[in-house]
């Protein structure tokens, strides 16, 4: 395991807010997963030596939880609401449209290792379908054409930042 | 109002039925103890209180006190102290006896919530019981029989999950039988101490499988099997080898270390299926370790020894005995006799009074393994206790033979009478052994009734009766589960009767018939007989070995004198 030494600082210190190390699970998933991207088989046996818990025990919790991923995603994470309310709105489309724009299907990683697209249940944005959210920003009202601009604009920074 | 001061005993009111049970005492046991059955899957007694399966709802209600003058509520139609039904169930295996607790578990409402747990149960799991391993002892078909509404309101897909998972060499998960209990994944943590298995996806795809990359593979694995309550658990050596319901139950005890774990040895018409662990709370508690499952196999190995040899020819087994009796008679004072911690407490009892009708000197072979702190210990004899209690050995014994062999090497000793022990792997070189010549006693064929003159065929532990002595000095019977192979004697028979033939008292053939002897000749044993020795055995007095250093570490229920 290669974390950063901010990261392994973050850790240590989020242990000591619990009474027994066990609790400090998902709060350390969450960090190493913003570090490395996804929840490895190695992450989870180190958190589990970390806790002095065995691995299965890691390993529940990250299948409980969808928004702990197992495998790698692209640099940036579209996640597109299908629930009803964005679902009546068009968020089909507005999944198909970003597939389209950055030739990929949904679960994989773009072949320019830009994206992940996924579908998400409810983002909790059920007044301005469809909801995308892309990291941690939420966009509202993603039509098809805001999502060609948001492509766009992923692609112009990711250019920007190869030049 | 209860009065629990002496005896620390709780009496609660179990459908208007007291009983006074310990302090600390769940109500699924209680009502155990009063003959009332209250359903359950998750809860197991001996392990921790998950109460997840929530089949053992009953309601619950506290005698009423007045909260201002403290005073008990009389009720006056009836003219007892009135109790306060609580308006929700709770679940007995989490509810401990309190003063003045009372439940009640045959009312409309427990009823209906038996009913809604079993419905959900029902819904996802496979109604294939007639091809399932589980069937006939599979507490969901029973308490579906008992408790279940009878019909099914499900019209949707059932789930699909894995089928055949090998979670590791001996076990085998159906994950849609799995009604999620946890008993397996609380054994394997609290119990083999080896925590792999878990829930993974859990809601509808809730699914129990081994951490990836791990296995199911501890000593211990086939226990979850036994405490499945359902068919998810298999083993691989029995699945779908024999309905449960064929096969004969027969008292047991473990050959494989002095722990003397207590067996269940299941057979029909004389072949036996498979070895579980019986319940003895002051030994193994309900579990027992998978390598002792599998020595049922030995009863019908390929090197068996089914019949008598002399001299190297197919004997009767009066003209083996004959043949052997003259050897050690010819032998003079040059014998020596070889007897067996893997022998019972009876044939320990006859090897001692043929050495001393042959004024032979007496071993027995020592057989260290390493502990597991479980129910493996490191003495792998199963009576070394039996045998210092019969008087056999004084001391105790070597892993191997060597003052055997340098009274054989000084031509001390001519001739020797093994007892179900293998001279070569006690460590007689062959050239030792060509030098002697040898009575063997035994069930299976090794380099000793291969160098010996004369070959007595024996039987296996499933095969008899008789009695252990293990590490706790504890008095433990095996009785006979299958018939021995056709001509092989009695291990007793035989001895009594070589006993006689080379000018030794007549003695019992049988454990029963023994038994009057040894307990007449062994104060340990005196006023004990063979059927008299309860199913969880007899604690024995231990103190004049107490000067003994044995060699067992703590394990389950025990811990070694010098730690106590």
């Amino acid at each position: 395991m290669n974390l950063k030494p901010e990261t392994l600082q973050r850790i240590d210190e989020v242990i000591t807010h619990y009474p027994v190390k066990r609790s400090a699970v998902l709060p350390l998933l969450h960090l190493v997963q913003e570090e490395q991207g996804y929840i490895s088989r190695e992450a989870i046996e180190w958190i589990a030596a970390k806790l002095e818990l065995q691995p299965i025990n890691v390993y529940e919790v990250v299948t409980f939880y969808p928004m702990f991923r197992q495998h790698p995603v692209g640099r940036r994470h579209i996640k597109v609401c299908r629930t009803l309310s964005c679902a009546l709105n068009g968020g089909y489309r507005t999944c198909e449209e970003f597939e389209k724009e950055f030739a990929t299907q949904r679960g994989a990683i773009s072949p320019d290792g830009e994206v992940t697209i996924e579908f998400v249940e409810c983002l909790a944005s059920c007044g301005s379908g469809p909801a995308v959210m892309i990291d941690d920003d939420l966009h509202e009202k993603v039509d098809c054409a805001k999502a060609r601009a948001l492509a766009a604009q992923i692609k112009a920074e990711a250019a920007a930042r190869t030049k | 109002m209860t009065q629990p001061a002496q005896t620390d005993l709780i009496t609660v009111t179990i459908d208007g039925r007291e009983i006074a049970v310990p302090k600390g005492t769940n109500m699924i046991e209680a009502a155990r103890l009063l003959g009332i059955d209250i359903p359950h899957y998750c809860y197991h007694p001996k392990l921790s209180v998950a109460g997840n399966c929530r089949m053992c709802l009953v309601e619950m209600g506290m005698l009423a006190f007045d909260p201002a003058t403290k005073q008990p509520v009389m009720d006056p139609a009836s003219g007892k102290q009135k109790v306060n039904w609580m308006p929700k169930p709770v679940i007995a295996c989490f509810t401990n006896a309190a003063p003045g607790l009372h439940i009640r578990t045959n009312t409309p409402l427990v009823r209906e919530c038996r009913e809604g747990v079993m419905e959900f149960l029902l819904i996802n799991h496979p109604l294939d019981c007639p091809i399932c391993d589980q069937a006939g002892e599979c507490k969901l078909q029973e308490q579906a029989t008992a408790y279940g509404r009878g019909y099914s309101r499900f019209i949707e897909q059932k789930n699909v999950k894995p089928k055949r998972t090998l979670l590791g060499p001996r076990v085998m998960l159906d994950d849609e039988r799995c009604v999620l209990c946890s008993r397996c994944i609380r054994f394997s943590k609290e119990v083999a101490k080896d925590d792999v298995l878990g829930f993974v996806d859990r809601g509808s795809y809730s699914t129990l499988t081994c951490y990836p990359g791990r296995r199911l593979e501890n000593n211990y694995s086939l226990n979850t099997v036994d405490i499945c309550p359902v068919g998810a658990l298999t083993s691989v050596d029995f699945r779908f080898k024999m309905r449960v319901w064929f096969l004969k139950q027969t008292p047991s005890i473990d050959t494989e270390s002095s722990v003397g774990v207590n067996t269940t040895v299941w057979s029909r018409e004389g072949v036996i299926y498979r070895i579980t662990p019986r319940r003895n709370d002051a030994v193994n508690d309900t579990w027992m370790p998978d390598s002792g499952r599998e020595l049922y196999k030995q009863v019908r190995a390929e090197n068996r020894l089914t019949a008598a040899l002399a001299a190297g020819q197919s004997a009767t087994l009066d003209a083996a005995l004959a043949a052997a009796a003259e050897l050690l008679k010819s032998a003079a004072s040059a014998v020596a006799v070889v007897g067996s911690g893997r022998s019972s407490v009876d044939e320990q009892f006859l090897t001692r009074k043929l050495a001393a009708a042959l004024k032979a000197p007496a071993w027995i072979v020592g057989r260290a393994g390493e502990g597991d702190g479980i129910l493996l210990s490191t003495d792998r004899n199963p009576n070394t206790r039996g045998a210092l209690v019969t008087g056999l050995i004084k001391a105790l014994p070597g892993p191997q033979l060597g003052e055997l062999a340098a009274a054989i090497d000084a031509g001390k000793v001519t001739t020797v009478l093994a007892v179900n022990e293998d001279l070569a792997a006690a460590g007689l070189t062959a050239a030792q052994l060509a030098k002697v010549r040898v009575i063997y006693l035994g069930t299976h064929a090794n380099a000793t009734s291969a160098a010996a003159q004369v070959v007595l065929p024996a039987l296996t532990v499933f095969e008899k009766s008789g009695a252990f002595i293990n590490q706790q000095f504890r008095l433990q019977k095996f009785v006979t589960a299958v018939p021995g192979p056709a001509g092989v004697s009695d291990d007793l028979a035989t001895l009594a009767r070589l006993l006689v033939a080379v000018g030794g008292p007549k003695l019992g053939e049988t454990a029963t018939t023994l038994w009057p002897a040894l307990a007449a000749e062994i104060p340990a044993l005196a006023s004990v007989s063979f059927a008299g020795i309860p199913d969880e055995g007899l604690p024995l007095d231990s103190k004049p070995w107490a000067g003994l250093r044995f060699g067992e570490g703590a394990s389950l229920h025990f811990q070694p004198a010098a730690a106590t």
